[in-house]
């Protein structure tokens, strides 16, 4: 019987306290607050949250403790007859007039630094901040650097097949760099759905809305690598376009920026080149792993009924122009949103890489795409 | 206050009718309140399974049970269950029980309406889940079903999603027009305003609160069709809509809605600590205020939900003033219960360990919301498990903890046996502890970052997270209990006194227990 089972004796409540409790005995102690931070905002937003967390410790106390000494001292054994009294005014005036103070104790700091943290004008350095399904993308305003930043943890590390790192899920292949010392401000929108763009140690969290470009601004005094997440749930992989900021010495930043300048000339140069069908492929493999296998999974089979499945797809197998329009510009109603700015080498070597895989090749008509086809969609029609 | 009983009803006739046609068929208050509370019951068991699905995922960092796509179908699914499915409904059928026979009516104003606003509701649910089963899944959005989420990358469940809210919608208006034509009409002569049982009142004002917003939340998901079918662009930014439009029209009614979640559970509370303290309630007339005074400003507070969408500085400090003006009322009214308690006599029953325990809780969860209304602090806590242990304080050892409470205070009234006390207690005991375990650990996660929403996190999360699945767990397997407990005191056990408690005061505890199938056909008179 059911008594049987909730007998309570030592040896069970014993047992009971060892399977709850251990987890908590065991747990990160340390790992219990809001941590400070690097910045002079940061800072005050951190002290804020500690004013705030005493003073409502100090009401919980009260309050509480006034509870629990009634709960021991009048109980019914220790007084059988209950008091008669109700209502009194003074009190009640009293109760209502103490927690207004406090709460305008906390309001006029809060608001104050509110004030602070509105301050919009441009930076030294302004960066445009754009959330993608699932990846951030950066555009340096001032130095015309672009790139897009995708989590760099492996997917056997998610699905527990080998151990998992010490960065599991902060780490991305590219991190946004920016200059110790400088205002950057950061103007943050959204290509598809909203996302947030949350960089604690920075105390910046904007959301990220399609349409709209909301600012934030920092200032960072300490060289280091810091980590940040996406808080607007986005969809599937809402838990896996992370944000990494690496803060550098002023020198450094400008030969970052003079590398990635390079960078894109050596990508411009490419477009030119003669490709052959293996070098796409390979080269497609890589854009495909990162852009396209969250919905059209690595089998391309996509997922039933949201995300369609490539593999054996007629546009994908048979019809090269439909196939580049689609990526051009997305589909209109649906989750497929265009990839326009990816390089026409890198859109001629993913769409290679679909038309090749899976079978498609020669089930289709196995043609593939070089970066001039691209490069002629692109030109204006007559 | 004193009542003269009237007792007669063998009259058959007017005893319920045999088989399943009684439940299909009824009119009676004290039905559809039974159908309303079984049906919460388990819509409570169906929304606690998926947390259990959520809370095994999590309990170690990496994807072990379920993917991420079935994950966000989960985390949708329990809250939208639990809300609408799980606490709307009981409230409801609590309302139903014990409203006409606080307030000495014979039933309530508009019975057929009544059974109507019932009987759609597990349509409405069935609809919803029956989503699961569909192409492409269930709602995956989040139960704040954020547009463009929601309408342009929805999977086609969605259309289904929103005729389920509608009709969600359309029964809890007709509940609440029944509730408030009861109140203002069906009162026993000498039942005044300024007299009715507070539960009376918390339901009169959540009724108000309920016509105001559940249009608003109809007009939302209406406009969602619109943008999914008939090409228009509400929220569309690409067609000249607005996203951000989405959420004010969202949390005007989401606001309100969560105080429609807590207002019955403050008149419950009052009713069992002032029974139990076996000492008058410290200020009627101030608790009737306090719950006017929230309900009012629960309309203008809307944004604080909003606060990282980019709003103007102006607006930002107004919601957020706005906000803590909330604190004022509310603390009334926890001051209220502490001084109600202050030399009493207590006895600790099951229904009143549960009513100081949403006590100490709510509060524990008021104060983090305080926290949570201070702008820039917010800009650290949105979205993340801090924001997660705020609302699941106030609302599992608030509203839930409450409906338990009043489970166990009224059981006797309503099926004329006494609980099993030892049960009663270990189910608490159970609960408390599990309630703790899972939640507590959730602002420490919050604090150190982890967002809202995630299936997966990082390593500095694993220990905290493994606690709170743990916690869940209990407190899961725990209402099994509670359901055994509720089953075989509706099938027997010690017979109860008309007067059950011998605190307790209100016209319900006048008539027989169980309570006949009819009560109050001829007015009581009331001093």
């Amino acid at each position: 019987m059911i008594y049987k089972l909730f007998n309570l004796s030592k040896k069970n409540i014993s047992i009971f306290l060892f399977f709850v409790a251990s987890p908590i005995i065991k747990a990160d102690w340390f790992a219990l607050n809001m941590t400070r931070g690097s910045t002079d905002i940061s800072n005050e937003v951190f002290e804020l949250h500690m004013l705030i967390f005493w003073i409502c410790v100090a009401i919980g106390v009260l309050v509480f403790g006034v509870m629990f000494y009634s709960m021991w001292a009048h109980t019914k054994k220790k007084n059988p007859v209950p008091a008669t009294f109700h209502e009194n005014h003074k009190l009640e005036i009293a109760w209502t007039i103490i927690p207004f103070l406090i709460l305008i104790a906390m309001a006029v700091p809060a608001s104050k630094t509110l004030v602070k943290i509105y301050d919009d004008e441009a930076g030294d350095i302004n960066i445009q901040v754009t959330g993608y399904q699932w990846k951030w993308q950066y555009n340096y305003l001032e130095d015309d650097v672009s790139f897009f930043s995708n989590l760099s943890t492996d997917l056997d590390e998610i699905y527990n097949l080998v151990p998992k790192g010490e960065n599991y899920l902060q780490e991305v292949d590219e991190m946004v760099v920016i200059p110790a010392g400088k205002k950057v401000r950061f103007l943050i929108t959204a290509n598809d759905v909203i996302h947030s763009w949350w960089l604690p140690a920075f105390a910046i969290k904007q959301d990220a809305i399609p349409g709209f470009v909301n600012t934030a601004w920092t200032v960072v005094d300490k060289p280091g690598i810091y980590r940040g997440k996406c808080t607007e749930l986005c969809g599937k992989n809402h838990g896996f376009m992370p944000i990494v900021v690496k803060v550098v010495e002023q020198s450094e930043y400008d030969d970052w920026v003079y590398g990635k300048k390079q960078e894109a000339i050596k990508l411009a140069e490419l477009t030119t080149k003669e490709w052959t069908t293996g070098e796409l492929m390979e080269r497609g493999e890589g854009i495909y792993q990162v852009n396209c296998v969250a919905c059209h999974q690595t089998s391309g089979e996509g997922i039933t009924g949201i995300f369609p499945a490539l593999a054996g797809s007629d546009i994908v197998m048979n019809n090269k122009d439909r196939n580049i329009e689609i990526l051009m510009e997305g589909v209109q109603g649906a989750a497929m949103n265009s990839f326009s700015y990816l390089s026409e080498v890198e859109l001629a070597a993913v769409i290679t890489y679909t038309r090749q895989s899976w079978g498609n090749a020669e089930k289709g008509d196995g043609e593939i795409v070089i970066p001039k086809d691209i490069v002629d969609y692109k030109e204006p029609k007559i | 206050m004193s009542a003269v009983i009237e007792n007669h009803h063998d009259d058959h006739h007017h005893g319920p009718a045999k088989g399943i046609t009684r439940w299909l068929y009824t009119t009676n208050h004290k039905d559809i309140g039974t159908l309303y509370l079984w049906f919460s019951f388990a819509m409570f068991l169906i929304g606690g399974a998926m947390a259990m699905v959520i809370r095994a995922e999590l309990f170690q960092p990496g994807m072990q049970i379920v993917e991420p796509e079935f994950y966000n179908q989960m985390i949708t699914l329990h809250g939208l269950i639990m809300i609408f499915g799980g606490v709307m409904p009981a409230f409801v059928g609590l309302a139903n029980w014990l409203v006409p026979m606080m307030i000495g009516a014979p039933d309530m104003a508009l019975p057929r309406m009544n059974n109507l606003s019932f009987w759609i509701l597990p349509f409405a649910f069935f609809i919803l889940l029956s989503s699961l089963f569909m192409e492409g899944g269930a709602p995956n959005f989040g139960w704040t079903f954020y547009a463009p989420l929601s309408t342009t990358y929805a999977p086609p469940s969605v259309t289904f999603f929103i005729f389920s809210v509608h009709i969600m919608g359309a029964s809890s208006i007709m509940g609440s027009i029944n509730v408030v034509v009861t109140i203002m009409n069906m009162r026993a002569p000498g039942v005044d305003l300024m007299k009715m049982p507070l539960f009376v009142w918390s339901w009169l004002i959540t009724a108000y609160l309920l016509i105001a917003v559940m249009p608003v939340l109809a007009g939302a998901v209406t406009m969602m069709l619109m943008d999914i079918h008939f090409g228009t662009s509400f929220f569309n930014a690409a067609g000249g809509g607005d996203p951000v439009l989405f959420q004010h029209i969202f949390w005007f009614f989401g606001h309100p809605e969560v105080y429609i979640m807590i207002l019955p559970a403050f008149g419950i509370v009052s009713h069992i600590i002032e029974t139990f303290s076996r000492k008058q309630l410290f200020g009627y007339s101030s608790m009737v205020w306090a719950m006017l005074s929230i309900a009012i400003l629960s309309f203008v507070v809307w944004a604080h939900h909003m606060f990282t969408v980019g709003l103007p500085l102006a607006a930002e400090i107004f919601f957020m003033w706005a906000t803590m003006l909330i604190a004022v009322p509310t603390g009334v009214k926890v001051f209220n219960w502490v001084a109600t308690m202050f030399r009493g006599s207590l006895t600790f029953e099951t229904p009143m360990l549960f009513a100081i325990s949403f006590v100490v809780l709510f509060t524990i969860g008021g104060l983090s919301g305080l926290m949570l209304a201070i702008v820039p602090a917010d800009f650290q806590y949105h979205d993340t498990y801090f924001v997660v242990a705020h609302f699941h304080y106030v609302l599992v050892p608030g509203a839930i903890f409450s409906i338990m409470a009043a489970v166990y205070y009224w059981i006797p009234k309503w099926c004329g046996n006494m609980y099993d006390e030892r049960l009663g207690k270990l189910h608490f005991w159970l609960s408390f502890i599990g309630v703790n375990v899972t939640f507590f650990p959730q602002h420490f996660i919050g604090l150190a970052g982890m967002p809202r929403r995630y299936p997966d996190y990082s390593l500095i999360f694993a220990d905290w997270n493994m606690v709170s699945s743990v916690g869940a767990f209990l407190f899961g397997f725990s209402q099994l209990l509670f359901l055994f407990i509720v089953i075989k005191t509706v099938m027997g056990g010690k017979k109860a006194t008309d007067q059950v408690w011998d605190g307790a005061k209100g016209l319900e505890w006048t008539v027989a227990s169980p309570a006949p199938y009819h009560t109050f056909s001829t007015p009581p008179k009331v001093d």
